[in-house]
């Protein structure tokens, strides 16, 4: 059984529609990742599964149970837990108080701690007094990363967790991917760097205005393929 | 010159009690962006409240205040989840008209119940006991327990605020409510705690402003005048701001009264308006804004 599943989801801003009828699930320790170009819905999905955005009940199933459109706090508290989009960290928190801020909505006490935190991440240990506003990006990623891992996920969203990051950066970022996943998260990354979506992903989903244009395994779809989706014809 | 140190440390001393005024406006304000128009007129509720029980259980005011503590913040609470939540969103409007309501209902109320007659919060002794500080110093001693009161609320809000739980919510939901949401926060209950945590500082700030002057229902509003100086003359970043600010406020008023009696009221707003002109985000401002 999957442990994530999105049935027919649909999401508007007002008139405007931006999610026209999105099927996905995301199995037990699964990596997916779901790509597409700008406006393409790939946030939006990710808000209405957190509940930031309305769904109906039934649209949204975590473990066998409709949550679309529960109350945000409460499906944090269920094991889901996104890191938003431009990462978002509370400006007046020090470092260590925006991580434990995160443990705010913990289901029980899982692996994450604080100290495990900084082993995961040993450049937030060296500043976790520091107002997180003083971070550099790839630090203040690390933070919004650690800050959703505090209150122990069972699925962990990412919204585009390289935007705007140096490729080394990047690469220091994703290298602490295996060590969540071994540690009881399965993982949705959103992502417009799509050469690291495919090497990270067990399965790819590509979104086109909406719409589910193309889904797989990254072994199983070829550049053409990719193209067409994300870019329509 | 001994005259004008006295009356320097009195403006000091009136600005404790505007700082406690102003303390509870910077909580709601800081923490959920609303601005409430019905603050003062809460003040003088909580202080008829403190009457009501004095009469009734026959108590002194501290103790009466005491009494009323916990009934004012399960009061706070209640209002917020019924009333002021349904208020909040991107529109500012919805808010000040509400509180603005209140303030009326409120005002109207408390004359349906207590009559418009002035009242006093009588304290005995202490009203007119003082100490003297030496050299021809002398201040009363209801003017320093109402400044050290000032001193022990912004220091009880500042360990909320920076070494609890609670606070780091209550900061979190402050600077991005949506995603204080996403870390588990459910930011209407927050609110609510911050409006009934508000109540008990207006049972302190009701307790001081019955003791040293008569009140009656329609003050209210001069209050809140006062208390709204006094936070933007802080600025939105610290509580210790606030108390900056009721003094700065305190200490023109007293100034300007001692040059001539007709100036007191004037002086505080000129003191005002003069910080605005020099640093328009006031003393203390918040950091990134």
């Amino acid at each position: 059984m999957a442990l994530l599943e999105a049935h027919r989801l649909t999401a508007f801003y007002g008139d405007f529609q931006a999610l026209y009828g999105i099927d996905l699930e995301l199995k037990e320790g699964e990596t997916l990742a779901i790509i597409g170009a700008n406006g393409a819905g790939k946030s939006t999905f990710l808000k209405t599964i957190t509940g930031l955005l309305p769904a109906a009940a039934e649209n949204v199933v975590f473990d066998g149970r409709p949550i679309g459109g529960s109350p945000v706090a409460e499906i944090v508290r269920l094991g889901i837990s996104l890191v938003p989009e431009g990462r978002r960290l509370f400006p007046s928190l020090s470092v260590e108080e925006n991580l434990r801020i995160g443990a705010y909505g913990r289901r029980d006490s899982g692996y994450w701690s604080l100290p495990r935190l900084y082993d995961l991440f040993p450049a937030l240990g060296e500043r976790r007094e520091a107002a997180s506003q003083t971070l550099s990006g790839g630090e203040q990623q690390m933070a919004a990363i650690g800050r959703a891992l505090m209150s122990n996920p069972r699925v962990l969203l990412c919204d585009e967790i390289s935007l705007g990051l140096a490729p080394i950066v990047i690469r220091s970022i994703y290298a602490a991917l295996p060590k969540i996943k071994a540690n009881g998260a399965s993982v949705i990354l959103v992502e417009q760097d799509i050469v690291q979506a495919l090497k990270v992903a067990d399965r790819v989903y590509c979104f086109q205005e909406g719409r589910l244009a193309l889904s797989g395994r990254p072994s199983d779809l070829s550049r053409e393929k990719i193209h067409t989706a994300y870019f329509g014809t | 010159m001994i005259g004008w140190l006295n009356t320097l440390l009195q403006g000091v001393m009136l600005g404790g009690l505007y700082a406690l005024f102003a303390a509870g406006l910077a909580l709601i304000f800081g923490v959920m962006r609303l601005v409430n128009l019905a603050h003062g007129d809460l003040i003088v509720l909580a202080a008829f409240v403190v009457l009501a029980l004095m009469q009734a259980l026959g108590l002194s005011p501290f103790l009466a205040m005491l009494v009323a503590m916990p009934m004012l913040f399960a009061f706070g609470y209640a209002l917020q989840h019924a009333l002021l939540n349904r208020t909040l969103g991107r529109d500012i409007l919805p808010p000040l008209l509400v509180t603005f309501g209140l303030s009326i209902i409120i005002q109207n109320g408390l004359v349906e119940v207590f009559t418009a007659d002035s009242r006093r919060l009588d304290a005995g002794a202490i009203e007119v006991a003082s100490v003297h500080l030496g050299g021809g110093l002398a201040v009363g001693t209801i003017d320093l327990v109402t400044f050290a009161s000032a001193v022990g609320v912004i220091l009880a809000l500042n360990l909320l605020f920076y070494r609890t739980e609670l606070g780091r919510a209550f900061r979190a939901t402050s600077d991005d409510p949506e995603i204080a949401q996403l870390m588990g926060i459910d930011n209407r209950h927050i609110f609510s705690l911050a409006m009934a945590v508000a109540m008990v500082v207006i049972a302190v700030s009701a307790l001081y402003l019955g003791m040293r002057a008569n009140f009656d229902p329609y003050i209210g509003p001069a209050r809140l005048l006062y208390a709204f100086e006094a936070v933007i003359i802080g600025g939105l970043g610290s509580f210790w701001g606030t108390l900056a600010g009721g003094v700065i406020i305190g200490v023109a008023q007293t100034v300007g009264a001692k040059i001539n009696p007709e100036w007191q009221i004037l002086a505080g707003h000129l003191a005002f308006l003069a910080v605005l002109v020099l640093r328009p985000r006031g003393l203390f401002p918040r950091v990134g804004e």
